[in-house]
């Protein structure tokens, strides 16, 4: 990934589109890495697999889901949904060494299938797996990785337009590898939408051997130790979603927040202050440096809609906005807006919800 | 034990301006800091010295200016700063960036002796890639652990470390061999504050200074933009949502019940499914 901070447009080298260097031009198709981990894909996956059939389809050529796993039912499994979600075929290197995830295995593993088929496009996840193994597989194939992209493009010569926010996410850039194969990006999680699941048969796969025996990996796992159900939050893969920001003036005003969260049945976020105000835990922010979010309806309190806050919520389908300035730039992107005071507002917002949606506990309080 | 600590300077992000106008990023005048998550690579650095004695060299690439984070990292209490810098590096992108810092600790290792744990940041701020910790380790043939929370033990007879890492749904303990790579997760620790001789030394302690011809760098076309195979090509603001805001009138009905039926109006599907999930709760 180029340094954001590089200056735009470097004269005369990124101008010039040299000719690909001959050993790069067989590179062809489009592969996505299935990320799986003890058995559950990650969703991510698959909303990689929407974007790579959009460019494999401009392109004219193959999507290739590439399954890296435990031999039997969980690779074969992960590879049989990944027709589902529009793959033309699979390329699935399984073996117990790589039931968990090791750098080690998991980078010969890919390393090997890409020297092996040579994709011209690669996009992994931008999870905690998919970018400790893409920075080992592109260093070690000596070609461009752009993490954490927004959008993913082919232009009409064929090459991989990859755009990302640039420094702090106040503007947006579009990176290019020209003359290195496979072009690598990574995706963050709802960053690119669920595409829809269509029941398929499994089409072509290609198995490809590890080669590798437990003595050749180095690192070894001690434990797993899973989180405590209670720590998880579902922010990313919400459906509603409740936000706050330093407009609410004090961590106590938050409550506000969750008390309305809790009504609609949502989950609730905050912008980056509250966190490094420590009003709020880290999990919980919503952002370009935190989660991105796709929920059916995002209300934002008191949250001025700086740009780092704005490409976490872009995927929303209803944004409605809270907030005190009618000239706040959220609302250049909300859908919605209310110019009031949120600490106000938020309790009789919260009220009216829950007399409406549970019409029972009005006819209570009615009768 | 040697422990190399590789750090960034960074604009301070706080500071960072947007031009109303032209959508640019209004760098000057804005303070530097080292990258914020740096720092918890120095401390965990730092508290394996407290146990086990040895030296910690801190390595940043970067501007003549960015021997201010070096001395900045002196204060806290490092035993060596290293600054790599020389135009040949300007403008490179991680591949490029990590073909540099890996001459630099292989030229630190044989100068100052072989690093038994290198350590860098999670990520940093301005570039937020997370590759180079992985690249370097890469380049240099070392193990990696990224994503730490804890360092459990290190074995420096055995040669082993046992890391707690952060990963989807829970951790993993991984136990692997030195020297490794360990990129550290954030609120994994505090900067200690370094005390008063810290202070002093920094200020005065001479800082070593080396070109990419000093680092040893082999090839100069591996470095900066030349060695970057990404390339930036458009640099924009994002474009704005063509339909602008539906404002709710505040005056009349209360304003609650105008916002409602504002969303349900534009999302008529959505009552229903409210409903289902606020039952759930
Ligand atoms: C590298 C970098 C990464 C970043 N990443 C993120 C990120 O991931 N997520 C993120 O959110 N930010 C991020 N930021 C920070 C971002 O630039 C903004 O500073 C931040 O989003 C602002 O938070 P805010 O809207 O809560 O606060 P402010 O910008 O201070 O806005 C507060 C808003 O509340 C309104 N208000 C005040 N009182 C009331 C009231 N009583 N009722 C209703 N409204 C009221 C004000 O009009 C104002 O619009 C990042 C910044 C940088 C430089």
């Amino acid at each position: 990934m180029s340094e954001p901070t590089k200056a735009p447009a470097p004269s005369g080298r990124a101008a010039t589109k040299k000719e690909l260097p001959e050993h790069f031009k067989s590179y062809r198709h489009v592969w996505v890495f299935v990320e799986q981990e003890r058995g559950q894909v990650h969703p991510v996956s698959w909303e990689l697999m929407g974007a790579g059939r959009k460019l494999a389809d401009k392109l004219k050529v193959d999507l290739a889901a590439v399954v890296i796993g435990p031999q039997g039912e969980v690779s074969r499994q992960a590879a049989a949904e990944a027709f589902c979600y529009g793959a033309d075929l699979a390329y699935v290197v399984a073996d117990d060494l790589l039931a968990d995830y090791r750098n080690e295995a998991y980078t010969k593993a890919l390393t090997d299938i890409v020297n092996t088929f040579k994709p011209e496009i690669l996009l992994l996840g931008a999870t905690t797996l998919g970018r400790d193994l893409a920075g080992s597989v592109a260093t070690t194939l000596l070609t461009g990785l752009t993490a954490d992209c927004t959008e993913l493009d082919v232009d009409p010569d064929g090459s991989l337009a990859a755009t990302r926010p640039t420094f702090g996410g106040s503007l947006l850039c579009t990176i290019y590898t020209l003359n290195y194969r496979p072009q690598m990006a990574t995706v963050r999680p709802r960053v690119m939408p669920m595409p829809e699941r269509v029941a398929r048969d499994p089409g072509r796969i290609v198995t490809h051997p590890l080669g590798l025996v437990e003595d050749d990996i180095v690192t070894k796992i001690r434990a797993f130790l899973p989180d405590r159900d209670s720590a998880k939050s579902n922010l990313a893969y919400a459906d509603v979603v409740v936000a706050g920001g330093l407009g609410l003036g004090s961590p106590e005003n938050f409550q506000l927040v969750r008390q309305l969260a809790a009504v609609l049945g949502a989950d609730y976020g905050c912008s980056r202050p509250l966190v490094q105000k420590g009003w709020v835990t880290s999990d919980r922010q919503i952002g370009q440096t935190g989660k991105t979010i796709r929920p059916k309806l995002y209300i934002a309190a008191g949250i001025s809609g700086a740009i780092q806050h704005r490409v976490g919520v872009d995927g929303a389908d209803l944004i409605v906005a809270i907030n005190t300035d009618k000239n706040a730039p959220i609302f250049d992107f909300a859908h919605v807006g209310i110019v009031t005071d949120a600490i106000r507002f938020l309790p009789a917002l919260t009220e009216a919800f829950r007399a409406r949606l549970s019409p029972h506990s009005r006819d209570r309080i009615a009768s | 034990m040697h422990i190399i600590v590789c750090i960034k300077q960074v604009p301070d992000s706080a500071q960072i301006r947007v031009h109303p106008v032209t959508n640019t990023i209004m760098r000057q005048g804005v303070p530097t800091i080292i990258n914020p998550y740096d720092l918890f690579a120095l401390e965990a650095a730092l508290a394996l010295r407290d146990r086990f004695g040895g030296t910690v060299t801190v390595l940043t690439m970067g501007p003549p200016s960015a021997e201010d984070s070096l001395r900045k990292a002196l204060t806290f209490g490092i035993d060596r700063a290293v600054l790599l810098t020389d135009r040949f590096f300007a403008g490179a992108d991680t591949l490029a960036t990590t073909y540099a810092l890996a001459a630099a600790i292989r030229k630190i290792g044989e100068t100052f002796g072989a690093p038994d744990i290198v350590f860098t940041g999670k990520q940093t701020i301005d570039g937020d890639t997370a590759q180079v910790g992985p690249g370097i380790a890469k380049r240099l043939g070392l193990l990696q652990l990224t994503y730490v929370a804890k360092i459990n033990t290190l074995d420096l007879e055995a040669g082993t470390i046992e890391a707690e890492r952060r990963s989807e749904g829970g951790v993993q303990v991984l136990q692997t061999r030195l020297p490794c790579l360990v990129t550290m997760l954030e609120a994994s620790n505090e900067i200690r504050r370094g005390g008063m001789a810290d202070a002093l030394r920094a200020a005065r302690a001479e800082i070593v200074k080396w070109s990419a011809q000093d680092a040893g760098v082999a090839d100069i076309a591996k470095c900066g933009l030349r060695g970057s195979p990404t390339i930036v090509k458009r640099v924009f603001a994002p474009p704005p949502r063509a339909e602008k805001a539906t404002m709710v009138d505040i005056a009349g009905q209360p304003p609650a019940d105008a916002l409602i039926a504002h969303i349900f109006q534009r999302a008529p599907k959505l009552e229903a499914e409210l409903a289902a999930l606020a039952r759930g709760y």
